[in-house]
């Protein structure tokens, strides 16, 4: 275990009726190479939270434990006060409808429609959105928060990078989430989009109230949009604390993330 | 061996989520026009040459003994039995098996599948089931239109080099074709389907990440999923000929 210098900010104190997902002591390892390494975390409720980590550090690894995607080794994650492990199939795909989840790349199903990849998560949740019979108005209203209305029956090749981003934020909020987490939001953009996408973030947030957990290794994303941050080093959380917190600390490996 | 393995542990996941609900019957409809619909031109194409090509190779041999008269007789039967299954198999292994395992492939690599996943949708019941029951459904089908279209070939030849007329042909044909041909192929074809559905899934759910696993995930299934079957092909004959001594 890594021995921790005082000048590198910890863990805060969180209020746990706040608390909408708890991640402890989780491990992954694929074959010899140790993912994570005990990785803690709290997110609260409406808090914007950044996990920052070097490319291969287990940042994208760790998100997908949360849903489920990816078996951990050991560890406790809790969703809602709800242990991820525990569930069956159904429960926690109810669950997961309270998950947004913004991949890398976008992952738009790509032989469908903008609308139809909108509608595609609605498939199974109906019941949590009213029954409704009609989508249209709920599509058109995640579009217009995104400001992409008019590319309803496009398909995604004929969107820019930028567009499809914005497109797949829009698809992780129609079903109303909770919590949304962020994986590398802004990695492939130039940054003018990538700042758009950042306030579109921020926008969204204040819209739906809902906590945000990003993982990112984009400095100024970080910057902008994070209230509290995680630095991931070697699979564990190696600092914690606000961004002018951690850029004050004068520890080495803390300092690598914030050199120019 | 290992492949062979996961691949059994594939086949049961299928059945397991094939009776279970929800199911996915407009996929379902919209993968059996895909595939039907995508595959038919080929299939009448090849199945046309075949017949043609068939029967003028085999006529001047069928002439040498005297058996011309013969020559619907044994193209129905080969055709049937062997011949159209196998060919329209093969036709759709390149065809189809090929583009599902580069399509799940795509999806796998750039995280489609896992997006389907948090949405609460189950993929290998969207995806997988649907696709191996689309290819088992229609693969019977495509052969019954490529033994048709083989025999027509076959029966333009006869009429033109022969003198032989259509009615003449078919009466003899299906005179000459018994129960003992027609259901041990349409079971074989049956067969046939499920492998190509069952390998493309397989090599491409599983497939690795990155563009070059796309490629490989075609590329194997079309390698993998023809040489299943002619094991398979194999198997049914072996099995056809116990039960109705062929």
């Amino acid at each position: 275990m890594m021995e921790k210098k005082k000048d590198i900010p910890t863990q805060i104190k969180t209020e746990p009726s706040l608390i909408v997902l708890e991640v402890k002591d989780l491990y992954k390892s694929f074959g010899d190479n140790k993912v994570l390494n005990g990785f803690n975390m709290v997110l609260n409720k409406g808090e914007n939270l950044v996990v920052m980590g070097k490319s291969g550090s287990g940042k994208s690894v760790m998100v997908k434990c949360l849903v489920g995607l990816v078996q951990p080794d050991s560890g406790y994650i809790s969703v809602m006060g709800k242990e991820i492990k525990t569930l069956d199939r159904e429960t926690l795909d109810a669950l997961r409808s309270d998950i947004g989840f913004l991949f890398q790349g976008s992952a738009l199903y790509d032989s469908m429609t903008v609308r139809e990849n909108l509608e595609f998560p609605m498939r199974r949740h109906k019941e949590k959105l009213g029954n409704v019979t009609d989508t249209t108005p709920l599509v058109l209203e995640v579009l217009e928060s995104v400001g992409l209305a008019h590319t309803m029956d496009l398909m995604p090749e004929e969107l820019s990078g930028g567009m499809k981003r914005r497109v797949a934020l829009a698809r992780t909020l129609i079903l109303r989430p909770r919590i949304i987490l962020y994986d590398e939001p802004t990695s492939g953009l130039d940054p003018i989009t990538s700042k758009e996408i950042i306030e579109l973030m921020r926008n969204i947030q204040k819209k739906y109230d809902t906590s945000s957990l990003i993982i990112t290794h984009d400095m100024d994303c970080a910057r902008v949009i994070s209230e509290r941050m995680i630095l991931l080093v070697d699979g564990t959380n190696y600092a914690e604390g606000t961004y002018q917190e951690l850029v004050k600390s004068s520890d080495p490996k803390v300092e690598a993330f914030f050199k120019k | 061996m290992i492949e062979i393995g996961e691949l059994s542990y594939f086949a049961g996941r299928f059945f397991k989520e094939a009776l279970r609900p929800p199911f996915e019957f407009k996929e379902l409809l919209r993968q059996c026009y895909q595939m039907g619909n995508r595959s038919m031109v080929l299939v009448l194409v090849t199945g046309f040459i075949i017949g043609l090509v068939m029967d003028l190779q085999s006529r001047p041999t069928m002439i040498q003994f005297g058996a011309v008269s013969m020559m619907p007789n044994m193209i129905g039967i080969s055709i049937v039995r062997e011949l159209g299954p196998v060919i329209t198999a093969l036709v759709c292994a390149g065809r189809i098996a090929s583009g599902i395992g580069a399509e799940l492939g795509s999806m796998r690599v750039t995280e489609q599948i896992d997006a389907m996943e948090v949405s609460g949708t189950n993929p290998f019941k969207y995806l997988v089931v649907t696709r191996i029951l689309a290819t088992t459904l229609m693969l019977p089908l495509l052969v019954i239109l490529g033994d048709a279209v083989a025999l027509y070939g076959s029966a333009l030849v006869e009429y033109y080099k022969g003198g032989v007329s259509f009615q003449l042909y078919f009466n003899t044909v299906f005179k000459a074709l018994s129960y003992g041909d027609l259901v041990p192929a349409t079971i074989k074809s049956i067969f046939f389907g499920f492998a190509i559905g069952l390998v493309g899934c397989f090599k491409g759910y599983y497939s690795k990440k990155g563009t070059a696993g796309v490629g490989i995930a075609a590329n194997t299934a079309v390698v993998f999923t023809s040489m299943l079957l002619f094991i398979i092909d194999f198997v049914a004959v072996f099995i056809s000929d116990i039960f109705y001594d062929l």
